[in-house]
């Protein structure tokens, strides 16, 4: 069981949150221009580094707001200074 | 005329009542409240609810309630907060006013509460929840959304020894019942059937 810190709730078990996968992953700023492959890169391809890994959590249970950390996928540990 | 209601919990009144632990507060009185604390609407609705020397700190910080007696109000998350009152109280009326950026709701119907007090309130409720309950970290005053058991709860501790949790009416039948479940080693005697 992770223990998610959450920047309003402060840590709580992995279980009262949802993942929201990799952060950082802007919208397209002119999507109609895209081909199909970029469009379908864009929605479908994820880093999936061995290590520092910044991602996306939804406290569902708790105050329901999103907020980005970073976590290494090999430890399992959450770096300090999460943003919300 | 008789109150033609019916509490979410009212047919396990009696094996809640046999724990001697635990009982339903049915029928508070909540509100939804959502806005930023800094801004003057709120302030002007927090002044309302909570008249007093309180009034800058009306609203509660993190993890927090605020205010004292049978209205007070919970910290959800950033500017969300529940307001809570005695079963029929005047809370629509604070919101009657023209309050600009702040978005309040009844949302009465939709919870009910149980409370559990005594020496094995804690006991029961570290069943199934997560959070550490121990007075050093969550001491009267403290209120928190969470899981307890499988059910989405609002836990407030009231005092040193008694928790309301807030629970939605469609849930309370589980709750409820896992939490007598949880409760059957503190209780004197064989437990009531359900």
């Amino acid at each position: 069981m992770l223990s998610v810190p959450c920047p309003w709730c402060g840590p709580r078990d992995e279980t009262e949150f949802k993942y929201g996968g990799q952060a950082h992953v802007a919208y397209p700023s002119d999507p109609a221009a895209l081909s199909d492959a970029e469009w379908a890169s864009y929605l479908f391809l994820r880093d999936n580094p061995k290590g520092w890994f910044a991602e996306r959590w939804f406290h569902s249970a708790g105050c329901r707001r999103w907020f980005d950390v970073v976590r290494h996928t090999v430890t399992y540990e959450f770096a300090p200074g999460v943003t919300p | 005329m008789a109150d033609p209601r019916r509490s979410p919990l009212a047919h396990l009144a009696e094996p809640l009542a046999a724990t001697g632990i635990m009982r339903e507060l049915p029928y508070l009185s909540s509100f939804e409240v959502r806005g930023d604390p800094a801004e003057p609407a709120m302030a002007r609705l927090g002044a309302a609810l909570f008249p007093g020397p309180l009034l800058a700190a009306s609203w509660p910080t993190a993890g927090h309630a605020a205010g004292t007696g049978p209205r007070y109000a919970l910290w959800c998350g950033p500017g969300w907060y529940l307001l809570v009152d005695e079963p029929g109280s005047a809370l629509a009326e604070a919101m009657a006013d023209d309050l600009p950026g702040v978005s309040a709701v009844d949302v009465s119907a939709g919870r009910t509460v149980v409370e559990l007090s005594g020496p094995h309130a804690r006991e029961v409720l570290a069943h199934g929840c997560a959070l550490d309950l121990h007075p050093r970290v969550f001491g009267p005053g403290s209120c928190a959304r969470t899981n307890l058991a499988k059910a989405q709860v609002i836990l407030h501790q009231t005092a040193s020894t008694t928790y309301r949790v807030f629970v939605g009416a469609s849930f309370a039948d589980y709750l409820a019942r896992w939490l007598l479940d949880a409760a059957v080693e503190y209780i004197r005697g064989e437990p009531v059937d359900q």
